[in-house]
């Protein structure tokens, strides 16, 4: 039961990821491509994390493996303001 | 089916030979090191893949050529440093 | 079943380092190369971890990928902006250059597999199993790194730091970045910390699973690099005549360690049973960090120019 929960959210998670890679590619403008790919990506190894997590079988990589996905989020929401604030001040919006 | 050892190997040859051509091919200075950078990974490959052969019936794959790899990427690293650190000081007397 | 997915696995791996590193060499924009140079690095960080090599998938993230990525972005700042990538070539060069890769590729393929071929001809691994139990550490990787093979590192340990000195001689720093954004400066200030805790962990852990003295380093060196994205202008590093002896001492430890032990009878760099795990841990501890400060000094570019702690405003701290 618990593999089943894990591989369905594992999947989801990847679902996401596909989207934002999608949206990388195909979005107009440089702003919404950071939006489509963060707010995708972040969900999406969310997902992933709490799927691999469950499979993991210990408390503790399972922190362990929290702990990434607090990281990641917390450098690719800095990562974006800087681009975005970059692109802003250059006034480069491709 | 193809074992990773060749699988892996031969990407190696592959970035090997194309780093190394990029090397010879471009003008700049960074486009080079960068290249070479990419050359030395192919290069580090080979050896990697060399020490997986087999891995599948050791506890471990053989750790000789890990540890001249890892002693490898870090001296690559201080090389890449000390080439563009010429570079620049080149630059800046050609610009006097 | 398993095996066909493994190989599938692996020939999309080997398809994307072949197509990243081809793209980083081959595009006319140095730095879309220099981007997708960064994230080749850590592909191969996860080629490293699929051929079972853990040790250097991290070292892989953190320098191949983070530093020399951090620096050739450094370096591309000061390029100028429209420098002709590709050299002028005639057509024949060309075609010649192109058969002599092809000829090349072919030889070393060649080569390799035949090495392979050979399969278990010249190894070590059977004697790294055999005499782990009295190196002092059960990472193998560290075994051979500070054990069996203590001379190659001590030897690097000389190479990088020859390295630093030459960037040393070169000149001084490269002019610094402005104060960050409160986003990026709230990273930092508790991304460092963080950084700093790792590579103590990392230092500790390499005696019995994958880390040790260059991964340690080389995240130490991450949160200079991280400070000095900040606006620290000496990356956190302490003052030249204390960073000029922190950077020696990996190797003064090292060779001090070898010359009292053969000064003892015990031969250079052998290690008297018992004491073995805890002179790796000595040597390991200066040697984690001589590497940060070298390859912090090494991003920073030389020492800070005295009296030019003006940060350069235009610059937004956002390379």
């Amino acid at each position: 039961m618990i593999d089943f929960i894990a591989i369905v959210l594992i999947v989801t998670g990847i679902g996401f990821f596909a989207v934002g890679s999608i949206g990388l590619l195909r979005l107009p403008d440089l702003h919404s491509r950071l939006h489509a790919l963060t707010k995708a990506d972040n969900l999406g190894l969310g997902l992933v994390t709490l799927g691999t997590a469950l499979l993991a079988g210990s408390l503790a990589t399972a922190i362990k493996l929290l702990l990434i996905w607090l990281l990641v989020l917390a450098a690719s929401a800095a990562s974006a303001n800087l681009i975005a604030r970059h692109a802003l001040e250059r006034g480069d919006e491709r | 089916m193809l074992p990773a050892e060749i699988i892996f190997g031969l990407t190696g040859v592959g970035l090997f030979t194309l780093g190394l051509r990029a090397t010879l091919l471009h003008g700049s200075l960074l486009a080079r090191i960068l290249a070479i950078n990419v050359c030395g990974a192919g290069v580090f490959l080979m050896f990697v893949s060399i020490a997986y052969q087999g891995a599948a019936a050791m506890p471990v794959p053989d750790p000789v050529p890990h540890a001249l790899v890892l002693t490898g990427i870090v001296v690559a690293v201080s090389a890449t440093a000390l080439a563009l650190a010429l570079g620049r000081r080149l630059r800046e007397s050609a610009d006097e | 079943m398993n095996a066909l997915l493994w190989t599938l696995l692996d020939l999309l791996l080997a398809a994307m380092l072949l197509g990243l590193g081809w793209a980083a060499v081959a595009t006319r924009d140095l730095k879309r190369g220099v981007a997708l140079f960064i994230a080749f690095g850590l592909l191969l960080a996860l080629a490293w971890a699929r051929l079972r090599a853990p040790d250097l998938a991290l070292a892989e993230a953190a320098i191949g990928a983070g530093l020399a990525g951090a620096l050739l972005l450094a370096a591309l700042r000061d390029e100028p902006r429209h420098e002709k990538l590709a050299a002028a070539h005639s057509r024949a060069g060309l075609w010649t250059l192109n058969l002599l890769s092809v000829l090349l590729a072919v030889v070393v393929a060649w080569a390799l597999l035949c090495a392979l071929e050979m399969g278990e001809g010249l190894r070590l691994a059977g004697a790294v199993t055999d005499h782990i139990g009295q190196s002092g550490v059960s990472n193998p990787v560290t075994a051979v790194l500070l054990n069996f093979r203590a001379y190659d590192t001590l030897l690097e340990l000389a190479v990088i730091l020859s390295a630093v000195l030459g960037v040393l001689a070169l000149g001084p720093a490269r002019r610094g970045y402005g104060l960050p954004g409160p986003v990026l400066g709230g990273l930092i200030r508790w991304l460092v910390p963080l950084l700093i805790v790792t590579a103590g962990y990392l230092l500790w852990v390499g005696a019995h699973a994958p880390g040790g003295a260059f991964q340690a380093g080389a995240t130490l060196a991450a949160a200079a690099v991280l400070l000095r994205l900040g606006g620290v202008d000496r990356a956190g590093l302490p003052a030249a005549a204390v960073s000029r002896w922190l950077l020696a001492a990996g190797l003064l430890v090292f060779l001090g360690v070898g010359l009292s032990l053969a000064g003892l009878g015990y031969g250079f760099l052998q290690y008297p049973a018992g004491l073995a795990g805890g002179l790796i841990l000595v040597i390991e501890s200066a040697a984690t960090l001589s590497i940060a400060v070298a390859l912090a000094l090494a991003y920073v570019g030389g020492w800070s120019r005295s009296g030019s702690t003006q940060p350069d405003s235009t610059q937004g701290g956002s390379h």
